[in-house]
């Protein structure tokens, strides 16, 4: 393979690279009135890149630390295509706060440039660049309101812990690499070959994945997601609680499948034991909750729960459907965050759940859209979430984790309950006065997930199913 | 005929799409008037809907066993858009279509609040149980069940009484936990048999160890559902706070969707498990039977005593089922309609004092008779056909059942007979109570007798509760074939 066959294959990446500088000197010279062209220039190079990646070759390069594979470029176009939307979600909201920087969507694009690296990872070393390219610039853009005392505490709360995880990650790869003898996935699967998986290796995997537990949110290491979420500006949690989450998920499935998958067996049992905790402490942490954003944490917590269920199924059909959902997981919060971001009353955001009281009443569409999202969110049929829910428990049942797979869906119908009070406040409350017009553009995004939510899904998982299948047969299980 | 099952389902969409776009252009005009025109489109949906149905069951081939009018169009693998119709669920299609105008009617002018979401929220409730009975798919079928929860929990939250909130909660929570587990089952029955085509699965045969736990699973959330004692309590609470057409549709139509679950999955494609569970089950029936007419005998709300006696109906429902013979099976069927008639009639009684007093206390009432004696005359009709009288349809369908049941279990059906002698002690002493005796309230002095709106909304009830009665030959012409193929192959496969 010649260098250029290799940049070939890393196109989008290069593409997106190149395009983050020259936007980020551009920036530089025009200063902050530029924000609007950066923005507009991030959101086409992203959709430029999302083109590369659909139709890009695939193989390894750059000697097997990067892969291009179907399931690298399901996970590219879907994270490079939600990114335009958090930058154009981001930019307006920034503006009307008064805090538009050119940054935000070179911030952006750097996350999304990280994780196109992580999707696309083929040894330890690439997956943490991968890892850290996108935290750092998640950790600035929490914090990225500087004056306002809540987003610089969630934005450092975030960095330590990140960093902690990181420490995690570097000192699993380290283990596994002092034992298994390389970084290169396939070259672990081939060592631990046969059963032979020594405890070293193990104990390395084991920290590996706890580092990228901490990435999704899985509990036990969800303790910084409510206060990050509750603390950073919404339309930022917005984008980190879809795009980042599908990223990370993508990369775990391939760590686990390509170089552990013959130790399916051993990392199982941490995968549901994660997912137990996490669906547990989704469904009972948001029963408390009266702030909608931390309550929207505790339903990312309990929703990677699910997809953790579906990649404990440790087969093709496992990883398809850990596919499917967070990418229909990802619509949704994408829907409910813009949400958040479009409703404000007396110019103060809307974010604890009495705020909501009566909502339908003043503003139908955002209610009925709100409802939508939270039904699904719910796994109620016939919206997305529903679909979502579906496949991975089919999967997991299908491979015999037919009792986890009972227990769980009992934990769906507690959180169930926090998302019902949410639309009972919207339905049966009385509205205490006059909610503000909402912002065209968070209204657009929001009715546009909801419609996606129901009915767009039904025609849409006609396509979205194959094309999963598709990518993540790239993992090589049965 | 390809598409007649999917005209029918979907054809209160078109209603729903109509009610929305008229609030989209009557934006500022009087609430009032724009409510009235959206009640005519409501009612004319559900009218062209139920001739949709009448259609339908004019064309059905009472002969053929099989599903019939079958669609099939491929989804994505894991699902497929799969209905039809057999002898047993063309009824509840029927049904479903027969008790939708008359609550529209019913809430004609008693519902004044956000009309226009209510009546979406009813025809969005009309399209999803439809869909229950029609769906052939597993998937499909949990889609439309699970469906319904949305429309009925806002119908009970929104125009609901004071308690709704409550009410409402416990309904849809009650529900889901029961229908998660249905939810689990489905997609073990489908990886087990590689299909979730439920025509496929009736004749799949399940290893009996596993049919144990899929039975226990759906079991779950059909006797929710159902419901059966002894988790029936969301019941009277979802009951007492529904508005009067919620009621209606309650008792009428979403009970019922347990008891076709219970024929449709249960029993063909779980057989050994059914007879295995068969005693747990009568036991639960007669209990239910008993227990919650003693329990129906002492409420001192209206709603809540017709609440109670639902779920004593509901009792001979299962035990009929569960008796696995052709008298059984047929019964069931039958007093689900008739009480789906009945029962709904009942809580439309309730309506028109609640439309005019505004309480459902007993004790408020007494006398009634002096002054209504046109509604007297009704709800004694509906209240004989609550008890079992021969030659109204109630009777029909209790006799049949304890004739199955006595064939299987004597002590069984002996205890059941204890309900109608029961049934009769609660209801009675609920028709002396508010009835009869002297008007002592004074409030109750210048109380209205029927209105022509509320005489139109009864005199389908009546007609059908005296013709099934008389004729229930009806009933059965249609579902003979069905029924003889079902209790067939379940004996066959149990080796009876």
């Amino acid at each position: 393979m010649t260098f250029q066959d290799a940049l070939l294959l890393a196109r989008p990446e290069v593409f997106l690279a190149a395009s983050t500088l020259v936007l980020l000197v551009w920036g530089a010279f025009r200063g902050d009135k530029a924000m609007g062209e950066v923005s507009i220039g991030a959101s086409l190079a992203l959709f430029v890149a999302a083109g590369f990646a659909a139709v890009s070759p695939e193989g390894t390069a750059f000697a097997g630390g990067f892969i291009a594979d179907g399931a690298s470029s399901f996970g590219k176009v879907a994270i490079y295509l939600i990114s335009p939307v958090a930058i154009y979600l981001g930019d307006r909201w920034l503006v009307r706060v008064g805090n538009g920087r050119f940054e935000f969507p070179i911030l952006i694009l750097l996350a999304a440039l990280g994780m196109g690296m992580m999707v696309s990872a083929g040894d330890l070393i690439s997956l943490y660049i991968g890892v850290e390219l996108q935290s750092l610039a998640l950790y600035v853009l929490a914090a990225f309101r500087r004056d306002d005392a809540k987003a610089s505490e969630a934005g450092l709360k975030y960095f330590v812990l990140g960093a902690l995880s990181s420490g995690l990650l570097l000192y699993g790869s380290s283990l596994i690499y002092g034992f298994a003898g390389s970084t290169h996935f396939d070259l672990i699967a081939k060592s631990i070959e046969g059963g032979a998986t020594g405890t070293g290796v193990l104990f390395g995997l084991v920290f590996l994945i706890c580092g990228l537990a901490f990435k999704v949110s899985a509990a036990p290491f969800h303790m910084w997601t409510p206060d990050v979420y509750e603390g950073a500006p919404t339309p930022v949690v917005g984008f980190f609680a879809a795009a980042p989450k599908l990223a990370a998920m993508l990369l775990l499935a391939r760590v686990l499948s390509e170089g552990f998958g013959t130790a399916l067996e051993q990392w199982r049992q941490i995968i549901v034991v994660t997912a137990f905790l996490s669906v547990a402490v989704g469904a009972f942490g948001g029963l408390a909750q009266r702030n909608i954003k931390r309550l929207l944490a505790y339903s990312s917590i309990a929703n990677i729960g699910y997809a953790l269920i579906g990649l404990s199924a440790g087969s093709a059909e496992g990883m398809e459907a850990v596919l499917v959902f967070m990418v229909l997981y990802m619509i949704d919060v994408t829907g409910f965050f813009a949400c958040l971001g479009a409703l404000s009353r007396d110019g103060k955001p809307m974010e604890q759940l009495s705020d909501f009281a009566g909502l339908a009443r003043v503003r139908p569409g955002m209610a009925l859209a709100l409802t939508a999202l939270s039904f699904s969110v719910m796994g109620l049929p016939p919206f997305s979430g529903f679909w979502a829910k579906m496949f991975v428990f089919k999967a997991a049942i299908a491979s015999g984790q037919w009792a986890l797979a009972a227990v769980l869906l009992l934990g769906s119908v507690v959180a169930a309950f926090y998302y019902l009070r949410l639309i009972k406040t919207m339905w049966l409350d009385a509205a205490p006065g006059q909610i503000d017009k909402e912002p065209m553009d968070a209204k657009g995004v929001a009715l546009a997930s909801a419609l996606f939510c129901f009915p767009v899904v039904l025609p849409a998982l006609a396509v979205l199913e194959p094309l999963a299948k598709t990518a993540a047969s790239a993992f090589g299980l049965k | 005929m390809t598409g007649i099952l999917s005209l029918i389902t979907f054809a209160p969409m078109i209603g729903v799409a109509a009610i929305l776009a008229l609030r989209a252009m009557s934006a500022g005009q009087d609430t009032a008037v724009v409510a009235n025109r959206a009640k005519i489109v409501a009612l004319v949906t559900s009218l062209v809907t139920l001739a949709l149905s009448v259609f339908l069951v004019s064309k059905f081939d009472a002969k053929d066993t099989g599903f019939q009018f079958v669609e099939t169009v491929t989804w994505f693998s894991g699902a497929t858009y799969r209905m039809g119709v057999d002898g047993i669920s063309i009824l509840f299609v029927l049904l479903t279509a027969f008790l939708l105008p008359i609550c529209i009617l019913a809430s004609w002018e008693s519902v004044t609040d956000r009309v226009l979401e209510y009546l979406a929220a009813f025809l969005l409730l009309e399209t999803l149980v439809i869909g229950v009975f029609c769906a052939l798919d597993l998937v499909l079928f949990y889609l439309f069940f699970e469906g319904g929860l949305v429309p009925m929990f806002l119908i009970i939250g929104i125009w609901g009484g004071k308690n709704r909130v409550y009410a409402a909660y416990k309904f849809f929570l009650y529900t889901l936990l029961g229908s998660v587990l249905m939810l689990a089952a489905i997609l073990a029955m489908a990886s087990i048999a590689k299909t979730t085509s439920i025509p496929d699965l009736m004749v799949f045969k399940f290893d009996p160890q596993v049919q144990i736990l899929l039975w226990l699973a759906f079991f779950a959330s059909f006797a929710v559902k159902m419901p059966m004692w002894p988790v029936h309590t969301w019941l009277p609470d979802a009951h007492v706070e529904a508005p009067t057409a919620g009621s209606v549709i309650l008792a009428g139509i979403l009970l019922k969707m347990g008891g076709y679950g219970f024929l449709r999955f249960l029993l063909p494609m779980f057989p050994q498990a059914s007879v295995y569970f068969t005693p747990l089950v009568f036991a639960m029936s007669v209990i239910a039977i008993i227990y919650t007419s003693l329990v129906a005998f002492r409420q001192v709300d209206i709603k809540k005593l017709i609440a109670y006696s639902s779920v004593a109906h509901m009792g001979f429902v299962t035990m009929g089922i569960f008796s696995g013979n052709a008298q059984g099976v047929q019964g069931a069927i039958f007093q689900m309609l008739s009480h789906g008639v009945i029962a709904g009639a009942l809580f439309l009684c309730v309506g028109v004092v609640y439309d005019r007093m505004h309480t459902r206390e007993i004790a408020f009432y007494g006398g009634l008779a002096n002054r209504m004696p046109w509604y007297a005359a009704v709800f004694l009709l509906f209240t004989m056909g609550n008890v079992g009288l021969p030659g109204t349809s109630g009777f029909v369908g209790e006799i049949l059942t304890m004739t199955g049941a006595y064939q299987v279990s004597t002590w069984t059906a002996l205890a059941a007979t204890t309900g109608v002698i029961l049934s009769a002690v609660y209801a009675l002493s609920l028709y002396r109570r508010v009835m009869f005796g002297e008007l002592v309230n004074p409030k109750l002095a210048a109380i209205q007798d029927l209105t022509v709106r509320e005489v139109v909304i009864f005199a389908p009830l009546i007609a059908s509760t005296l013709i099934l009665g008389v004729r229930p030959g009806l009933i059965f012409n249609l579902t003979a074939a069905s029924v003889d193929h079902l209790v067939g192959a379940y004996k066959a496969a149990v080796g009876g």
